[in-house]
C-alpha cells in the first residue's frame, strides 16, 4: 500500500509557512501603530515642553497662543487610539503600558498649563475623569463623557486610569482626595465619585451652553 | 477566557488551512495523471443495468429515464430498470409510456424506503456492473463513457460522478451549484487518497459483485449511499471518482428543503460514521481512517466551538452597545467618515481569513474546472463561503442534535 504520507508533511510546511506569515503582518503592522503613538506622544511632549518654557519666560501666556500651543485635540484623538491599542494588542502589552503612562503624563501636563490661563475671555473647560478595571458604571460615564465631548468642543476631559503605576498621577489623585469609589470626576477642583448622568453634569457646567450655541442639543432624542 | 477564545480561533484557521493545503497538494502531484484519465476510450463495453427508484415523482421520472435511453452506449449493453416504491401520485401512469421500451424494465411494489427499491431492483439484476440515478437527476449522453474505463482496473468496484445543479436559478440554488462544485474537486481529492465515503444517488456505479459479496443496501439511517461506501471502504474495496462525468440533480428550491436533505445527509454520515468508528486510526484503512473521517468529526467540533466564540463576541458587541445607551439614551449621530488606518484591523486573524477564503475560492474554481473545463470567476462563487458557513450553522447543529438524541430523519 503505497500512501502519499510525505504529504501530510509538505502540507504541514505550507500551512505553517502561510501562519507565520501572517503573525509577521500582523506584527509588523502592531509595530507600525506603536511607532505611530510613540511619534504623536513626541511631538505633542514637544509642544507642551514649549508652552511651557515660554510660560518660564514671560511669567505667563496669551491666550491664542496657548490654545494654539496646547493641543487637546490631538490628545483626545491619542486617547482612542491608545483605548483601540489596549484592546487589540492586550492591556498587559508592555509597549502599550509604556505609552500609556507618557500620556497620562501629557494630560496632567496640559491640565496645568490649562489651569495657568485664568484670564482668557474663553476659558477651556475641564474634567479630570478616574477610572478603574472591573467598574461597570465607568464604562457608562465613558460613554456619557464622550457623547458630552461630541456635543461641545470647548470641553477637555482628560482620563486616567487609576491603577496605571505612575507616581505622579497617585499626586494627583491624592490631591483631590479620589481612591475609594469609581467612576471619580473632577470638576472645578470639586471631585464627585460615583456615576453622573449627562443632565447631571450639564447642570455643574452650566457654561458648556453658553459657551456652545448649537441649537440641535435640544432636539436630540431621548 | 481571551485567550482561550484566540486559541481556539487559531486551531481552527490551522486546521481548515491545513485540510485545504493537503487536498491541493494531493491534487498537484496526481494533476498529470488525470490528464491520462481524461484521455482514456473505451474498446470494450461491459454490459450494465440503471436502477431509476422511484416514489412519487411524476413531474422529474420522464426526464431521467429520457436521459438514460439517450446514453451513448451500444443499446443492447444497457438496461434500465424502473421500480416504483409504490407510488400514490400519477408516477405510475407516468412511467407506463416506457413499457414499449425493450430496453427498460418496470417493478412496481409496495412503499418500503428507497434502499428497498434498489435492492428490489439488484433482484433481477443480470449484468457485470449497475448503477442507480435519482428519479430528481438526469445525465448528458457522454456520462457512462467517461465513468466504465474506470473499471479496466480490476480492483475498482465503484466509480462516482462529478454531480452538478443544473441551470441553477435562485439564491438558494446558486449556492448548492458552488457547494457542488467545491464537492467535486473535494471528491475527486479524496478519491485520490482513497477515502471516499459517500456513492451518492445520483449515478454511482457499481460491479455487480459488491452486492453480491458484501450484501445488499441497508435503511442506514436514510443515507443508503453513504452506508454502502462504508461497508466497501470497511472491506478495503476501492472507490474511485470520474471527474469529467457530469450528472444534473436539481437540489431543493426552497431553503426548508435544502435544511431537511441536509440534516438527513448529515445525521446519516454521522450515524454511520459511528457505525464503523472501527475504521478509526486503523493502518490498513489508509487515509479514511486516519485522516478523513477523524477530520471531518475535529472540523465539526471546531465549527461549533467557533461559533460560540463568534456569537459571544456578538453578544458582547450588543451588550456594550446597551449600556451605551443606558448611559446616554438612544442619540442618534452622524458617523464619522474620517478614514485612519490606524483603526484598519491589522490583525493576524484578518490575513488568515483572507488565505481561508482565497483557497476556498480557488478550490471551487477548480472543481469547475476540472469537470466542465470552464474558468472564470462568479460573482455567487465570491458570497457562498459566507451564506455557507451561516447555512451550516443551521442544519450541522440540528443534525448533531438529532444524532445525539437518535431522532428520525425524514426523506421529504
Amino acid at each position: 500500500m503505497e500512501k502519499p504520507w510525505k504529504n501530510y508533511i509538505y502540507a504541514f510546511f505550507i500551512t505553517a509557512t502561510i501562519f507565520a506569515t501572517a503573525f509577521y503582518l500582523g506584527n509588523y503592522f502592531s509595530d507600525r501603530k506603536i511607532d505611530e503613538l510613540r511619534a504623536t506622544e513626541n511631538r505633542i511632549a514637544l509642544d507642551i515642553l514649549s508652552a511651557e518654557t515660554q510660560f518660564a519666560l514671560l511669567g505667563e501666556l496669551s491666550c491664542p497662543e496657548a490654545q494654539n500651543s496646547v493641543l487637546s485635540r490631538e490628545l483626545d484623538s491619542l486617547g482612542e487610539k491608545l483605548d483601540y491599542s489596549e484592546e487589540k494588542f492586550g492591556a498587559g502589552n508592555p509597549e502599550v503600558v509604556a505609552l500609556k503612562k507618557q500620556y497620562s503624563l501629557l494630560e496632567i501636563k496640559d491640565y496645568m498649563l490649562i489651569k495657568k490661563l485664568k484670564d482668557c475671555p474663553k476659558q477651556p473647560i475641564t474634567i479630570l475623569y478616574f477610572y478603574a478595571d472591573d467598574c461597570r458604571d465607568c464604562e457608562k460615564e465613558g460613554h456619557v463623557l464622550t457623547y458630552l465631548r461630541e456635543q461641545y468642543p470647548e470641553l477637555r476631559v482628560y482620563s486616567f486610569d487609576y491603577n496605571l503605576d505612575l507616581s505622579a498621577l497617585k499626586t494627583l489623585a491624592q490631591i483631590y482626595g479620589i481612591g475609594g469609589k469609581f467612576p471619580a470626576l473632577v470638576i472645578k477642583n470639586k471631585s464627585y465619585q460615583g456615576f453622573k448622568k449627562v443632565e447631571e453634569l450639564e447642570a455643574l457646567l452650566p457654561e458648556l451652553k453658553i459657551a456652545t450655541s448649537t441649537p440641535n442639543v435640544s432636539e436630540t432624542k431621548r | 477566557m481571551d485567550q482561550l477564545s484566540n486559541l481556539t480561533l487559531y486551531a481552527t484557521f490551522f486546521f481548515a488551512l491545513y485540510f485545504e493545503v493537503f487536498m491541493l497538494v494531493n491534487f498537484f502531484e496526481k494533476r498529470s495523471s488525470l490528464k491520462t484519465e481524461e484521455a482514456r476510450t473505451l474498446s470494450v463495453f461491459p454490459s450494465i443495468t440503471i436502477i431509476v427508484p422511484v416514489f412519487n415523482e411524476e413531474n422529474t421520472v420522464t426526464k431521467t429515464v429520457f436521459s438514460l435511453l439517450k446514453l451513448d452506449y451500444p443499446k443492447d449493453k444497457l438496461k434500465i430498470i424502473i421500480v416504483d416504491d409504490g407510488s400514490t401520485d400519477r408516477t405510475p401512469t407516468v412511467i407506463k409510456r416506457f413499457r414499449s421500451q425493450r430496453r427498460v424494465e418496470i417493478i412496481r411494489k409496495s412503499n418500503g424506503g428507497k434502499y428497498t427499491a434498489l435492492n428490489a431492483g439488484l433482484a433481477v439484476t443480470t449484468t457485470d456492473l449497475v448503477g442507480c440515478l435519482d428519479a430528481d437527476s438526469f445525465v448528458p449522453p457522454d456520462t457512462l463513457k467517461k465513468i466504465i474505463p474506470y473499471f479496466e482496473n480490476e480492483k475498482t468496484m465503484a466509480v462516482t460522478p462529478a454531480i452538478k445543479i443544473h441551470r441553477p436559478d435562485g439564491f438558494i440554488r446558486h449556492v448548492q451549484s458552488n457547494e457542488y462544485n467545491l464537492g467535486i474537486f473535494m471528491k475527486k481529492c479524496f478519491s485520490i487518497i482513497g477515502a471516499i465515503t459517500v456513492t451518492p444517488g445520483p449515478f454511482s456505479i457499481f460491479r455487480k459483485s459488491v452486492f453480491d459479496n458484501l450484501g445488499l443496501f441497508r435503511e442506514a439511517h436514510n443515507t443508503e449511499d453513504l452506508e454502502i461506501a462504508m461497508r466497501m471502504q470497511k472491506n478495503l474495496y476501492r472507490i474511485t471518482n470520474a471527474h469529467t462525468a457530469v450528472v444534473y440533480t436539481t437540489g431543493p428550491a426552497t431553503l426548508h428543503q435544502l435544511y431537511r436533505q441536509r440534516v438527513r445527509w448529515i445525521q446519516g454520515f454521522l450515524s454511520n460514521t459511528i457505525d464503523y468508528r472501527s475504521v478509526f486510526f486503523k493502518r490498513e484503512y489508509g487515509h479514511l481512517g486516519l485522516f478523513a473521517l477523524p477530520a471531518a468529526i475535529i472540523s465539526i467540533i471546531l465549527f461549533f466551538v467557533s461559533i460560540i466564540m463568534i456569537l459571544r463576541n456578538v453578544f458582547n458587541t450588543i451588550g456594550n452597545k446597551i449600556i451605551e445607551i443606558q448611559s446616554v439614551g438612544l442619540r442618534w449621530h452622524w458617523p464619522k467618515f474620517e478614514f485612519d488606518w490606524f483603526f484598519l484591523n491589522t490583525d493576524s486573524k484578518v490575513f488568515l481569513s483572507i488565505v481561508l477564503f482565497s483557497a476556498t475560492i480557488i478550490l471551487i474554481m477548480y472543481g469547475r474546472k476540472i469537470s466542465e473545463k470552464k474558468t472564470g470567476l462568479s460573482i455567487h462563487t465570491l458570497y457562498f463561503p459566507f451564506v455557507y458557513a451561516f447555512l451550516s450553522i443551521i442544519w450541522l447543529s440540528r443534525a448533531v442534535y438529532a444524532t445525539a438524541f437518535s431522532k428520525e430523519t425524514r426523506w421529504r
